[in-house]
């Protein structure tokens, strides 16, 4: 045998997920800013036809209450680490009573990530993510987590076709102590950059996490007895990205 | 003869001001023989939460080994010493688990809470032998001499006592509960939790 899938290469690569990468590099840029109060998650929209009804075209994903996901790479992939990633948040629900913390979330997406570059019979998953959230212990967190499994937490980072013009863009524009009115224009002023065609509330997605005052923290506490606790994720609506976009 | 009385015991927990209380005898029997005035129920599960199993001795043990390890998992996965809110939905969905083969133990928790806000806020909280909470705001018991203790603490307790108070209160409902229980007593074992310190004091009871 010259060669085998999942396997080391001499040079100590592994082409499996060399191939994973090359994949999420030719997918839409997205991009993720934490600011000071908060955070922005968004990205590109591309459909492929002009007949394609773009409203079933969902990028920006919420996960549970408190985190929410954006991909770069192949939609269907996607598709199946949201299901996961979803599942796993309400088993640690029906476990603790309450939402995971992002940390622990995102590692348990990293893992199922991981597995597929180990197991036998599969390809490794063709997506990077960036994953949005806030919890009581470490307030709003910024992840990204690629195609190898592994992952880290960022001030702001893209991923995609634009990564690393948008990385560089996003270097220049960055300060601790942005505020998330701020970012989301950052976001969008970085989007920009390299954006096929018109931006629109149509081709743009924006996800925000929103950090709750102390009141609305013990406000969610017994709101989590109901089973409901106050989002602190959202999807901004389109209309709210045509207002964005027109400033 | 239920299994839940096979050898005895009961635990109690109460709020006071910035401190809670819980209390258990110490007393392992086999139905009404004697086996031992030295049974722990209740155990430390961080700094600041205290957990006590009264029910059937083999499964204080393992319930006690199970919450350890599941706890010790949480402590390294996520960091952070785990809050009195969730591990008491993790001890109600660890016996949930158990719906239809249960252990024989009726758990109370009693702990001091995190607030958004900086300090912390007294918790306590007791389950049925399949998880069914019972968050309350003044006193929870469980055991054998549970009546009974109901009967003491809604003569004895008030709001905000403080530390002192609080433990003369829980002292009182217990030995005088455990009294009129043959299979409870043998000697009482009470801790006090402040937010800086724990106090246990082990009180002499009636022997017979």
């Amino acid at each position: 045998m010259a060669s085998a899938d999942g396997v080391f290469s001499p040079s100590g690569k592994l082409v499996q997920i060399e191939h994973a990468l090359a994949a999420v590099s030719q997918g839409t840029t997205s991009l993720g800013i934490k600011a000071s109060n908060g955070i922005v998650i968004a990205t590109e929209k591309k459909s492929p036809s002009i007949l394609v009804d773009d409203s079933m075209l969902e990028k920006v994903a919420i996960v549970c209450p408190n985190i929410g996901i954006v991909y770069s790479g192949m939609g269907p992939d996607f598709r199946v680490l949201l299901t996961r990633a979803r599942k796993s948040a309400q088993a640690y629900w029906k476990r603790y009573g309450e939402y995971p913390p992002t940390r622990v979330l995102t590692q348990e997406i990293a893992t199922v990530m991981q597995q597929a570059t180990q197991s036998g019979g599969v390809r490794p998953y063709g997506v990077s993510l960036l994953v949005a959230g806030w919890d009581i212990h470490r307030g709003p967190t910024l992840y990204q987590v690629d195609p190898s499994g592994s992952y880290w937490a960022w001030k702001a980072s893209a991923i995609g076709k634009n990564m690393v013009n948008a990385k560089t863009f996003l270097e220049k524009r960055y300060n601790d102590d942005i505020s998330l009115e701020d970012a989301i224009h950052t976001a969008l002023l970085t989007l920009k950059e390299g954006f096929e065609g018109q931006m629109t509330e149509k081709t743009i997605e924006l996800g925000v996490i929103t950090v709750p005052t102390p009141a609305e923290i013990e406000e969610g506490r017994t709101g989590a007895a109901t089973g409901r606790p106050k989002p602190t994720f959202r999807k901004l609506t389109e209309e709210e990205v045509r207002d964005y976009l027109a400033l | 003869m239920s299994i839940m009385e096979y050898n005895g015991g009961s635990v109690i927990a109460m709020v006071g001001k910035d401190c809670v209380a819980i209390a258990s005898d110490l007393r392992l029997g086999n139905q009404a023989l004697g086996i031992s005035s030295n049974f722990q129920k209740i155990f430390p599960v961080t700094d600041r939460i205290y957990l006590g199993l009264p029910g059937l001795a083999t499964d204080v043990t393992t319930l006690r080994e199970v919450f350890r390890f599941r706890v010790n998992m949480y402590t390294i996965k996520e960091e952070r010493e785990i809050e009195p809110e969730t591990f008491a939905h993790l001890v109600s969905s660890t016996l949930y688990e158990r719906r239809f083969g249960p252990y024989f133990i009726e758990p109370v928790m009693a702990g001091l809470s995190k607030v958004a806000t900086g300090g912390f806020k007294p918790f306590i909280a007791a389950t049925d032998l399949i998880g069914c909470l019972n968050f309350a705001k003044d006193f929870v018991v469980a055991g054998t001499a549970s009546s009974k203790l109901y009967g003491a603490a809604e003569g004895l307790w008030e709001p905000d006592l403080e530390p002192e108070q609080l433990f003369e209160t829980i002292s009182q409902t217990m030995l005088n509960a455990v009294d009129r229980d043959a299979y409870s007593g043998w000697g009482v074992v009470v801790h006090v939790i402040e937010k800086d310190k724990i106090t246990t004091r082990t009180l002499k009871g009636r022997m017979d």
